[in-house]
């Protein structure tokens, strides 16, 4: 396939991951926000959540004091940050027109009108939007997208580097959760003290893990269990190991006669989660574990764009 | 002195033709809310489905509709019958003569087209002289705009046969109007058009340079920013051939290749959509970064082929348009079945002096252009602008062409206050490969503003169905 094609599909896959992560986080502090909370610790998990996603420069150039309200909306649906839902759901869109031809007519036509919707809300204006219902509504639109592009694409190329787009960014969005929470993770360090419940719904909400760490491991919430399930489980769709089992996975279906390196770093990432345990990535120091493995993330999509996507000229 | 226009729905005594017969009926039975609503649906099914032009000068990203007209433009097969012979004969006959252009020249010996009309034409591709295309082919894909005078005749307006565009609206009218109106396409035997894509594959498939038994066809586009992207895309998914940019093919030892995640893939034909000007920016517009350097060579070389072939212009230019009945007899010896608009060229002294003494009542068009930019018509324009273009027409007369002012063919159509007659006309599409197709119907363009002659989308032009009925009526 055009290795140009190859990369606006890729992008087209990432933007949709990076909204529904992004409507997750929202969701996360949301629900937070409606409940009989000190509006300190609200305000402190947003910083540290900008924070880790790279956007609190943005806002701040934008907005003087973290506030709820302006927050959602910048994260939603300004239309003058690139890094909006709107703006991640226009990027998606841009992408897919640009290959349009390349994807089945359910796909296309589930992300244009994704956008035209989308468009059409953020017209409305902040008193006018219930963050609560939009959030839903991403999520609802990324299933869909996944569901379609699962339930129409052949499986070739097309799909492999669709794929490997959306595991790389969930790959980026999980390591971006964990690292604004690795002070809770950290061993002893609520030193004995039950963690805020509500920090944790955020963390587990924020990744679609809030059922699942109930289902799995039944009794209180741990901070030894919490980070096992997000970076060590193969079977939480969301954690590191998945994700990275994934990529490689989807890596090895686009093999080229350049990619052998690449493949190796890909396989390299998850046979070192695979055969890792909780206890011993506590020891060295979860930091930093995150900070090492979302520069191997940068790392991956840099030598996935020069293999396969913007090859150096054949000529 | 303004004639009637034929009415394509009513006869002159306001019976209802009896291709119509059974849709009149049928629209007779439509309550008016439930129109308006099919219109709304149909406007919404457009933007999700995303069937856009981009517009330019505005916002970036700004995408329109076409708008779609729900009223189909119905033709008997009798009629079709008769276009479909014509257009055949006037296709191969302009194949002929781009051959001969590019080869020995006869019909210029022979003094039945100027040529300095042909030579100094800037449409005319020297680079081509001598050069042998697959099958003699030059234009592989012809949109033939025809028009309906008053008296019911089809003629030939103009032949598109550089980039002709639209055949995506003619197959995307098709499916909306079997979707909004299933009832209608099991009362009507109505000539099917959605294998035109498969059609266009084998055409092109067919023209590939010798010795390429399985050949990768490509489509060539501008990128997402070209007016008709869409239909680019469209075309490409049907087809399932890649869709590419200048940026994605290559040239090494006069071979094209595109770069794909498994390295080089030799390319055999590309069905191009971007004009000559931009096509190869070592031969033409040396600024142009849509093309790919060194295409031209390559299709020089016979080592790919490109469609239409660079050239082809050369017969699609209004200098040449008067000439083409002309060429029929000259290459097939037989006389048109579809005649030209009258025209008038203004080289001829005589031409000239009528035209000049008519001015208020002419449509003038500039030789050298395309696409309604250098044109006065006549009946539209104030005494200022008809002084100004007399003055242009003076100073270089053989640069225009002129022609009366038509009555299009109406059709009753949606406007804001009901059903009302609207002109229009309708592009067929020509494909030419080892044969001639022709996929029943074409596009059919309307001025929806009362009174206009102007189809175009950018000036204010919808589009409808385009029906070729299989039965008697």
């Amino acid at each position: 396939m055009l290795s140009r094609t190859a990369d606006h599909l890729y992008w087209m896959s990432r933007y949709v991951e990076r909204a529904e992560n992004l409507a997750r986080l929202l969701d996360a502090h949301y629900r937070m926000s409606l409940l009989p909370h000190a509006a300190d610790t609200l305000r402190d998990s947003l910083r540290e959540t900008m924070r880790a996603l790279s956007i609190e420069e943005a806002y701040r150039a934008r907005h003087e004091a973290i506030e709820p309200t302006a927050v959602f909306w910048f994260v939603a649906l300004d239309r003058d940050h690139d890094h909006s839902i709107l703006s991640c759901l226009r990027a998606a869109r841009e992408n897919a027109r640009a290959v349009r031809g390349a994807l089945t007519s359910e796909l296309w036509e589930t992300l244009n009108s994704t956008w035209l919707e989308v468009r059409a809300l953020a017209a409305r204006g902040p008193a006018d939007v219930d963050v609560g219902q939009f959030v839903e509504w991403v999520k609802e639109r990324s299933h869909l997208t996944r569901g379609v592009s699962i339930g129409t694409m052949l499986r070739d190329e097309a799909f492999y580097f669709s794929r490997i787009g959306t595991f790389l960014e969930r790959a980026d969005g999980t390591a971006r959760i964990l690292t604004a929470h690795q002070g809770d993770l950290e061993p002893g360090a609520h030193a004995g003290v039950v963690p805020d419940p509500f920090e944790w719904s955020v963390l587990l909400r924020a990744l679609s893990a809030f059922e699942i760490y109930r289902r799995v491991y039944r009794g209180t919430i741990t901070p030894l269990n919490v980070a096992d399930l997000l970076i060590l489980r193969a079977d939480m769709p969301r954690s590191l190991l998945r994700c990275c089992k994934e990529i490689y996975q989807n890596l090895r279906s686009v093999t080229n006669e350049q990619s052998a390196e690449t493949e190796r770093r890909a396989g390299e990432m998850h046979g070192v989660l695979y055969f890792s345990r909780m206890e011993d990535l506590m020891i060295r120091g979860l930091p930093r574990f995150l900070a090492q493995f979302t520069g191997r993330v940068r790392d991956l999509g840099e030598r996935i764009a020069s293999d396969f996507l913007v090859p150096p000229t054949q000529g | 002195m303004r004639l009637t226009p034929y009415d394509e729905m009513h006869a002159a005594d306001g019976s209802v033709r009896a291709n119509y017969r059974r849709y009149g009926e049928w629209l007779a039975r439509q309550p008016a809310e439930r129109l308006a609503q099919k219109r709304a649906e149909a406007d919404a099914l457009f933007h999700r489905v995303g069937i856009t032009f981009a517009v330019y000068g505005q916002e970036e990203g700004a995408e329109r509709l076409i708008p779609f007209d729900i009223v189909p433009r119905v033709l008997p097969r009798t009629d079709w019958q008769r276009l479909q012979d014509g257009l055949t004969q006037r296709v191969r006959a302009l194949n002929a003569f781009i051959h001969d252009v590019y080869h020995e020249q006869n019909i210029l010996a022979a003094g039945v087209v100027p040529a300095t009309d042909v030579l100094c034409n800037s449409q005319y591709r020297p680079e081509m002289q001598g050069v042998d295309v697959p099958g003699g082919i030059y234009a592989h894909i012809a949109g033939i705009d025809i028009v309906r005078d008053e008296a019911g005749e089809f003629r030939v307006l103009e032949d598109n046969l550089r980039v002709p565009s639209g055949v995506s609206y003619m197959l995307e009218n098709r499916k909306m109007m079997m979707r909004l109106f299933p009832e209608l396409f099991s009362a009507h035997r109505i000539a099917p058009v959605d294998h035109y894509p498969e059609v266009l594959l084998v055409n092109l498939r067919s023209v590939a340079p010798t010795g390429v038994s399985d050949p990768t066809v490509v489509l060539l586009t501008a990128g997402a920013h070209n007016s008709a992207y869409f239909e680019h895309a469209f075309l490409a998914q049907q087809m399932g051939i890649e869709l590419v940019e200048g940026q994605d093919l290559f040239v090494r030892d006069e071979t094209v290749y595109m770069r794909t995640t498994r390295g080089p893939r030799r390319i055999d034909v590309i069905y191009r959509r971007i004009d000559d000007d931009f096509l190869d920016p070592l031969a033409f517009r040396p600024d142009s970064l849509l093309g790919v350097p060194g295409l031209l060579t390559a299709c020089r070389a016979g080592r790919v082929t490109v469609a239409n072939a660079v050239g082809t212009g050369i017969a699609d230019d209004k200098s040449i348009y008067p000439y083409v009945p002309e060429m029929i007899r000259f290459y097939l010896g037989e006389s048109p079945i579809i005649d030209n608009v009258p025209t008038w060229t203004l080289r001829n002294p005589e031409h000239l002096a009528h035209v000049l003494a008519h001015l208020p009542d002419l449509v003038v068009k500039e030789v050298h252009g395309a696409g309604g930019y250098g044109m006065l018509i006549g009946p539209a324009a104030t005494r200022v602008e008809i002084e100004a273009f007399r003055a242009r027409i003076v100073a270089n007369p053989e640069r225009y062409i002129a022609q009366p002012t038509l009555a299009l063919s109406t059709c009753p159509t949606f406007a804001a206050r009901g059903l009302a007659p609207r002109h229009i006309d309708l592009r067929p599409f020509v494909l030419s490969g080892r044969d001639v197709t022709i996929v029943p119907g074409g596009l059919t363009r309307v001025a929806l503003r009362e009174g206009s002659l102007v189809v175009n989308s950018s000036q204010g032009g919808g589009t409808k169905d385009t029906w070729v009925l299989e039965g008697e009526c």
